[in-house]
């Protein structure tokens, strides 16, 4: 009986702190009338709920936000569920994957009246489908005091991590499982091209490169500069990294490496067969929208499209953006993607 | 002749009707939520291309052979780790084992990529001994409880006379103990195994990019090539491999079943003496290597390129550095307990009318094959990648009404996929020792079905279900894969903050990440210790 | 009227464990199941007692069928041979067990407790923890756990073979005892013919799934009704008589049995037939001996009669060495005429 008896406590305890659950728990779904549209992003969205609250009060559209992984994973679950869409709008396919969501037909035409302010100018191709919202720039980061203590300059060129002096100094990501390590590795091609990449992996390989699978391992671990503390003083990161690795006198504390970058664009498109299209395409213009954009740097570490948007002071002499990235045609990349990773595979693993 | 006849009459009684109801709320869960989704992904990936290239690929079979081999090491290590910890929470009685019996659970909450971080702390090396480690470590909680679930009940007299007949400790263990013990270590070994050979995080994070497995394979060609001809061909790859080890654990079950006495807990439980405590001290010893990683993590919350600092607890109470959290550590902490309740609310239900089910099958003429089969079933879930489910979901959901693909509401419901048969496992060894007769005594006694179940089989496996249920509360508050995906921003669990702030840059979101893995160690002891304190053993009953 | 078992077959599968059995337990009488094990008299008692069911015939009470009652319905007590107490409760929780389930009281339910714990000579066992008990104690327990809601039929599997042979000897006095004084019409199986035969007013005999004799217990013992149930009821020689005047002649000479009617008889001779006797007119040499508890087990090869060695008894001050030579007389107790030879 005893049993029984703490058993009906140990309930009431629960209910009392858990609240009522997703079972019971009202789905703040908002008023009856308002009207919803699906955003279904990647899972490194991220935006203050003040920006989407003003959002759905000026326009009485509520934002519902699915993450669905990262830029690669987003773009294949768009392809196939192309028939039944997850939502209405889609951000954050790339440009390492937008010829495939076009060439599958995912998207619909639209064309934002504020894309002429700056998003055009990184469009896929002419048809309109896919719509520019940031930028970013996958760039080798270096950690300056590894560098100093030993006596040596930082690298500054790709071609610098050949070099011996910089033996067993870079730490990168797989690019089968890693967004960033696709990045640099696409940056390698479109540096060395089709004909020279693959020596240079070689002069990596010699000089030794070290392969993880994730971001997190190498940054956080292996890379001298952040809080890891780890023996290899080059990683494959960000160009905003820097931002985040501020020391006491508020400079940071890596540097970004700016002529080894590849440039990440990433995109929104109207999905087809969206339940609410009308809808859909206000939200694309709130991507493009002044108050979105001005918080994209802050908020997800990248550039915003638009022109007229001022960084954030924070950014200023910090965030420096490669002044020439390495790009490639999202069509070559689509075409080429598979073999490169297994030619790199076979090369860097083998 | 009229055999016909008899079965025929079975199946008509009102019981047999109750029963097949029963199995269907499981089997009906198991049809929609993971063999359709599973069959249309494989379906529509045999369809689009051929899967000899992949099958007649010698890389394949390099992958097979490093999935089962590593996986097979981790269960060898977890089973040898674990064993000696459930000896000590099932046989001995010392103040603090409450504490260790929620402390073994601790490696099952943490995100499999921390734990990897971890462990790369600490053997910077990786590689396949890595690998082997943290899967174990992750695992030796699943051999601890579920053995001691059923060690607890095991008549200790048997044991005292095999000793008085002259075997040592060593051959009793071996010879009476062991076997007896069998239906939980095969339970347990299975699990164990389709944990380890699905295993994703660790091996991502601790194999490099040199050592793969099945798993990450079917992830690499699902989410980023949609290589669905390749990953089908993998997938049906490991969906053998996982059920010639079902056969086994089966097989091995099969050989032993018996009823044993059962016996209540506070009476086999016993200060250690002699040589046993040889064996608490490997126990402890396990316990101990257990928390080196979690000290790591906790070590790691407080310490900056400064100093020693608590900033990480602190931002965590809020909602952090900018751009990284859209609500505060402790919300993060409120949906995971939440959603975790709903999920082993679920799952218990589930799990419990599956092993009951399985009990009463065996019970009656059913043929063994078909109770076989059940079984087997409700564990697939456990040995199928949950990439391939999660596809599968894409293409079959929208089809259910209220379109579950992208709802929180499937939360619980791909927890429960997980958790249920994991419930199965610790309840059904149990129920199935329980001596049909002591229930025929019950029933002659005038005791109805349903007074049967709650006066003799509840009483006795009471432990097991309060095992299964701790289990199932903490699989599903460390779940991370199919939360994250699920999760609305302001439904966020721990686990998903904490991949969030680990993929960031800045120490303070380093720190923050390991403090919310704090927080999620501090909220699992606190469950497991509330369930714990269920079954302090009251008098006269256990 | 009472228990009524009609043309009763169970199968498992394939095998056939009870075949077409007919048996009657009347009103206050107890009838033990005797057989070998594995002649499928538990199997009988589990269908009567509803946990198996039938394949075809009838299980009948008071003249009702009781094939749509379930077993908790039943109100019949059931003893296992090795008790199976309900470990997660004490003594008293075990013996009032089936008077929660039937709804009495709290006090109605102490106060039986109490007078059944009197009676099976465990007064005051009440708050025991039930692996404290010895085996004979856990037996009676049972047996007071059955016996607690006072069912209309008492089912009692084997219930003293779990126990040793002294213990087995005084429990089965006790269980006699307690089944005369309960006024309980019970049904016991058992492999024991001296187990069934202190217990039962009636004894029914089963060989592979069928009855083969019921009757008294004097009876069965003096009559069995053919040579493997003779060989079951321990005669170990068989030889061929002629009955007259209740007198019986055979090859090893003559006996009174009275009421052995006249004519061709075949009998079966247990080892206490046959007695050393230093005027006994049948000589032998002795081939081995044994000693048993009262008295010594001999095997002897006759010097004329018979041609096998044969078992006989010896008093324990003068019984012969092996070796020896013995002489031999006839005790009609230890004769028993094979009522269908």
């Amino acid at each position: 009986m005893d049993v029984i008896r703490r058993g009906v406590v140990a309930t009431l305890v629960f209910a009392a702190v858990t609240g009522c659950s997703v079972f019971g728990g009202a789905d703040e779904d908002g008023d009856p009338g308002e009207r919803t549209v699906v955003l279904v992003t990647h899972d490194s969205f991220t935006m203050k709920p003040e920006v989407l609250d003003e959002f759905r009060n000026s326009s009485g559209i509520r934002i519902e936000v699915r993450k669905t992984g990262d830029a690669g994973a987003l773009t294949n679950q768009l392809v196939l569920t192309k028939g039944s869409p997850l939502g209405d709008v889609a951000f954050g396919v790339d440009n390492t994957f937008a010829s495939r969501a076009l060439k599958e037909g995912v998207f619909v035409e639209y064309r934002s009246p504020d894309a002429d302010k700056g998003s055009r100018r990184y469009a896929v191709d002419g048809t309109d489908r896919l719509t520019a919202i940031d930028v970013g720039d996958v760039c080798l980061n270096a950690d300056p005091a590894a560098f100093a203590g030993k006596g040596i300059e930082e690298p500054t060129r790709f071609e610098d991590l050949t070099d011996p002096k910089y033996k067993d100094a870079l730490v990168v990501q797989d690019p089968a499982t890693s967004s960033p390590g696709l990045a640099f590795l696409l940056g390698t091609i479109a540096h060395f091209g089709e004909q020279g990449w693959q020596g240079y992996w070689s002069g990596l390989k010699a000089n030794g490169v070290k392969v993880v699978s994730g971001w997190e391992e190498a940054y956080t671990q292996d890379f001298s500069g952040s809080s890891g503390k780890g023996p290899r003083p080059v990683v494959v990161s960000y160009a905003s990294s820097p931002a985040a690795e501020l020391g006491p006198d508020g400079r940071p504390r890596t540097r970004a490496l700016l002529f080894t970058c590849f440039r990440q664009v990433e995109y929104a498109g109207v999905l087809a067969g969206a339940a609410n299209p009308e809808d859909a395409k206000k939200v694309v213009d709130f991507l493009l929208s002044q108050q979105f954009q001005s918080n994209v740097p802050e908020q997800m570490f990248v550039y915003p499209v638009r022109e007229d948007v001022p960084l954030p002071a924070a950014w200023q002499g910090v965030v420096l953006q490669p002044s020439n990235p390495e790009t490639l045609p999202a069509a070559d990349i689509d075409a080429n993607r598979e073999r490169w990773i297994n030619q790199w595979r076979a090369l860097v693993l083998g | 002749m009229d055999q016909p006849v008899a079965r025929a009459r079975a199946r008509l009684t009102p019981a047999g009707a109750g029963l097949a109801v029963a199995a269907a709320l499981p089997l009906g869960f198991l049809a929609v939520f993971f063999l359709w989704p599973v069959v249309a992904i494989l379906g529509l990936g045999l369809s689009s291309g051929s899967v000899l290239p992949v099958l007649t690929s010698s890389e394949t079979w390099r992958l097979v052979a490093f999935t089962l081999g590593q996986a097979a090491a981790s269960t060898v290590l977890a089973l040898l780790a674990g064993l000696p910890v459930a000896f000590l929470l099932a046989r001995i009685r010392l103040p603090g084992l409450a504490l260790v019996r929620a402390a073994v659970l601790v490696p099952f909450v943490l995100p499999t990529v921390v734990v990897g971080l971890a462990f790369r702390v600490l053997l910077p090396a990786g590689g396949p001994v890595s690998i082997v480690l943290a899967n174990a470590f992750f695992n030796v909680a699943v051999v601890a409880r579920t053995v001691a679930g059923l060690w607890t009940h095991l008549d200790r007299r048997a044991e005292d006379a095999a000793r008085a007949l002259g075997a040592s400790r060593a051959r009793t263990f071996a010879t009476v103990t062991l076997p007896a013990l069998t239906p939980a270590v095969s339970s347990a070994a299975a699990i164990v195994f389709l944990f380890c050979a699905t295993s994703f995080g660790v091996v991502l994070v601790l194999g490099g990019a040199r050592y793969r497995t099945l798993e990450t394979e079917i992830y690499l060609r699902t989410v980023q090539l949609l290589d669905l001809p390749g990953a089908a061909a993998l997938s049906l790859l490991q969906l053998a491999a996982v059920l010639a080890t079902l056969a086994v654990g089966a097989a091995a079950r099969r050989r032993r079943e018996t009823a044993l006495a059962l016996r209540g807990r506070a009476e086999s439980a016993r200060r250690p003496a002699g040589a046993e405590w040889a064996v608490v001290a490997l126990a402890l010893g396990v316990v101990g290597l257990l928390l080196v990683p979690v000290a790591v993590l906790a070590l790691r919350s407080v310490s900056t390129s400064d100093g020693w600092s608590l900033a990480g607890y602190q931002a965590l109470a809020g909602t952090g550095f900018p751009g990284t959290l859209e609500i505060s550590g402790l919300d993060a902490a409120a949906n995971s307990v939440r959603a975790a309740t709903d999920a082993t609310v679920l799952a218990m239900t589930l799990g419990v009318t599956a092993a009951v089910v399985l009990v009463a099958l065996r019970r009656g003429r059913v043929r063994r094959a078909s109770v076989e089969l059940m079984d087997s079933a409700l564990m697939l879930p456990l040995g199928v990648s949950a990439v391939t489910v999660g596809f599968g979901y894409l293409i079959t959901l929208d089809k259910l009404p209220g379109d579950l693909r992208t709802s929180p509401a499937l939360i619980p419901l791909a927890q429960a996929l997980v958790v249920t048969p994991l419930v199965v496992r610790i309840v059904l060894p149990v129920l199935r020792s329980i001596d049909e007769r002591l229930r025929a005594a019950a029933a002659t006694l005038g005791a109805g079905p349903a007074r049967v179940w709650r006066e003799v089989d509840l009483p006795l496996a009471g432990r097991a279900l309060l095992t299964a249920a701790a289990f199932g509360y903490v699989v599903a508050l460390g779940e991370f894969g199919a939360t994250s995906f699920l999760a609305r921003p302001d439904t966020a669990t721990l686990p998903v903050a904490i991949g969030r702030l680990i993929s960031r840059p800045g120490e303070l979101n380093n720190q923050m990440a390991y403090a919310a893995c704090t927080l999620l160690m501090a909220v699992t002891v606190a469950v497991v210790l509330l369930v714990e304190w269920l079954r302090l053993p009251a008098v006269g009953e256990f | 009227m009472g228990l009524a078992v009609r043309d009763l077959t169970v199968r498992y599968g394939q095998l056939t464990a009870v075949s077409g059995v007919h048996l009657e337990v009347a009103d206050g009488e107890v009838v033990a199941l005797l057989g070998p094990s594995g002649c499928g008299k538990s199997t009988l008692l589990r269908a009567v007692a509803g946990l198996e069911r039938p394949a075809a015939g009838a299980v009948c009470w008071d003249g009702a069928d009781l094939a749509p009652v379930a077993v908790h319905r039943r109100g019949f007590g059931l003893v296992f041979q090795d008790g199976q107490l309900f470990p997660h409760r004490d003594v008293a929780g075990n013996v009032e067990f089936g008077l929660r389930m039937a709804g009495v009281d709290r006090a109605g339910r102490r106060a039986r407790v109490a007078e059944l714990l009197d009676l099976l000579g465990l007064a005051g066992y009440q708050d025991r923890r039930i692996t404290e008990l010895s085996g004979g104690e856990q037996q009676r327990v049972a047996l007071a756990r059955a016996l607690a809601p006072r069912p209309r039929l008492l089912l009692l599997d084997e219930p003293l073979s779990a126990l040793d042979r002294a213990l087995r000897e005084q429990l089965a006095l006790d269980l006699a005892r307690v089944l005369r004084v309960s006024g309980s019409t019970a049904l016991v199986v058992t492999h024991d013919h001296d187990e069934a035969f202190t217990l039962a007013d009636r004894v029914a005999l089963m060989r592979v799934g069928r009855i083969v004799q019921t009757g008294r217990p004097e009876q069965v013992w003096r009559a069995p009704a053919d040579e493997h149930t003779a060989r079951f009821l321990g005669c170990g020689t068989f030889l061929p008589a002629t009955a007259a005047g209740g007198v019986v002649s055979c090859a090893l000479g003559t006996v009174a049995l009275p009421g052995v009617p006249d004519g061709p008889v075949r009998l079966g001779l247990r080892p206490t037939a046959l007695r050393s006797d230093h005027g006994g007119r049948l000589r032998g040499e002795t081939l081995a001996r044994v000693h048993r508890r009262d008295h010594v087990r001999l095997l002897v090869r006759l010097d004329a009669g018979l041609d096998g060695p044969v078992d006989a008894v010896a008093g324990i001050a003068d019984a012969p060495e092996a070796g020896d030579p013995v002489r031999l007389s006839l005790d009609p107790d230890g004769i028993a005429v094979l009522s269908r030879p």
